[in-house]
């Protein structure tokens, strides 16, 4: 069974309903034991750091979510799930989980007319394969919400970008742990893609 | 960079999909659930629905519709009509809905705004404006108004500032619905968009007016918008969503147009 995990982080009818839509049964809970049982893990998330890292050690979930990655569970963080899978955030000056090393920044913009936060349909270019994200052709488009952005402290982790002024991560991984800064619940067809291939992923990904 | 988008806007009287001119005369024109899912696979970026009886008759039908759509379309829902408070709003995205419009309840009590933006995220809350054309004076200096009720009631409120306090406030987009180009499909009000595209630094989306796919590239362009939303257009099928897009993005605007 597939865990949503739930830390009073938004909505997360949109990722369930997408899913069941992929043929992925899952359920939302947040509770570290069935967590942890997990057979495979969808991180999401949308606001703010500071209070969703409060959340999850409230719970428990946060050193749920470490033991799950350290035994290899496929994880898919998505949006906040991605960013507080770093080392630290900028929002709310926030330790969070360092599954991968790496920070998360605010977009700073030079460009007046471009708005904070990035809000609509971007391209997603791959920069390296990944059983998750291949699949994604140049030019597909992704639904993007969010005004921080993660760096990732090696580039190997990056496996794909996008351009909003700069260049920034859009899709990091590491190991059994895979992250997209957009919502694939909310891309069409090409974000309901994804979520088939995670959930026929084994966590491996080819060295 | 952020592509343009095509939005599809569904007004929903009693379940069933209506179209205004000006904002009376509604025709019953549909299944919003059918339609939805029409424009979802026909390459649409967003939908929003508007329950236009919503402020005078009861409203729970429009969670039915909105959870049967979030069912079938991976796309962002927006949906609007009559939310009156942090518990309406709530209601709705359970529903399914991602994003909320606010409209007349925002203009008589402002504090609407930043309180759905506390519980939802700003970037969630729509304040969604209809606006008419005014003589301009020292109340209305932008030279036009605030109107609400769906049309009946102007509040003597400037445009102009009105959407500069809905940002203030926290609202994470403006919808600039043009009461004079409404349902006439003589093209959108360019003037009044641009102006608050300038003004503000959220997301504006262009509504009333549209009628041929030219007008669209020209609020895209000349208004400055970030969105066009669309309503008979494609209801009445004069016009596809992809034949839209494709149209745009022939004209050098920058669309999704993988689906």
């Amino acid at each position: 069974m597939a865990v949503i995990v739930d830390y009073d982080a938004g909505n997360l009818k949109s990722v369930e309903r997408a899913c069941r839509e992929v043929g992925l049964d899952a359920v939302i809970s947040n509770d570290p034991g069935r967590i942890r049982a997990a057979d495979r893990i969808i991180f999401p998330g949308v606001g703010a750091a500071g209070s969703a890292m409060r959340s999850l050690a409230a719970s428990g979930v946060d050193a749920a979510l470490v033991d799950a990655f350290h035994a290899g569970t496929p994880i898919l963080g998505i949006c906040l799930g991605l960013q507080i899978s770093l080392d630290h955030s900028e929002e709310n000056d926030t330790e969070t989980l360092g599954l991968v090393p790496g920070d998360v920044r605010r977009f700073r913009l030079d460009d007046p007319r471009l708005k904070v936060p990035h809000m609509g349909w971007n391209a997603v270019n791959l920069r390296r394969s990944h059983p998750v994200l291949d699949g994604v052709e140049p030019g597909d488009e992704f639904y993007f919400v969010h005004a921080y952005r993660p760096v990732p402290a090696n580039p190997e982790d990056v496996i794909a970008e996008s351009r909003y002024e700069g260049v920034f991560c859009s899709a990091l991984g590491r190991g059994n742990y895979v992250a997209t800064q957009f919502h694939p619940e909310k891309s069409g067809r090409v974000g309901l893609g994804l979520l088939e291939r995670f959930a026929a992923w084994d966590g491996r990904v080819d060295a | 960079m952020l592509s343009k988008r095509l939005i599809a806007c569904l007004d929903v009287r009693d379940g069933h999909l209506a179209k205004s001119v000006k904002f009376v005369d509604t025709k019953n024109i549909g299944d919003p659930v059918a339609k939805a899912r029409e424009y979802y696979v026909d390459g649409l970026d967003e939908l929003v629905f508007y329950d236009i009886t919503a402020s005078s008759e009861g409203r729970r039908i429009i969670l039915d519709v909105v959870e049967a759509v979030a069912e079938q379309v991976f796309i962002p829902l927006s949906v609007g009509g009559g939310v009156a408070s942090v518990g309406d709003a709530t209601d709705l995205r359970l529903a399914g809905a991602e994003k909320i419009n606010v409209n007349s309840a925002a203009v008589r009590r402002p504090a609407l705004i930043a309180e759905c933006a506390e519980a939802i995220g700003g970037q969630n809350v729509v304040l969604s404006m209809d606006i008419r054309r005014v003589e301009a004076n020292e109340a209305l200096p932008s030279g036009y108004e605030i109107v609400i009720n769906g049309g009946r009631l102007p509040m003597g409120i400037d445009a102009l500032a009105w959407a500069l306090e809905g940002e203030r406030l926290g609202a994470g987009e403006l919808v600039v619905n043009s009461i004079d180009a409404d349902g006439t499909r003589e093209g959108y009000e360019l003037g009044l968009t641009r102006m608050l595209a300038e003004a503000v630094r959220i997301p504006v989306i262009a509504s009333g007016g549209a009628g041929e796919p030219a007008h669209l590239y020209d609020v895209l362009t000349e208004g400055r918008a970030d969105a066009a939303l669309v309503a008979s257009m494609v209801h009445y099928g004069d016009y596809t969503v992809s034949g839209l897009k494709g149209y745009l993005d022939g004209r050098g605007v920058k669309m999704r147009m993988s689906w």
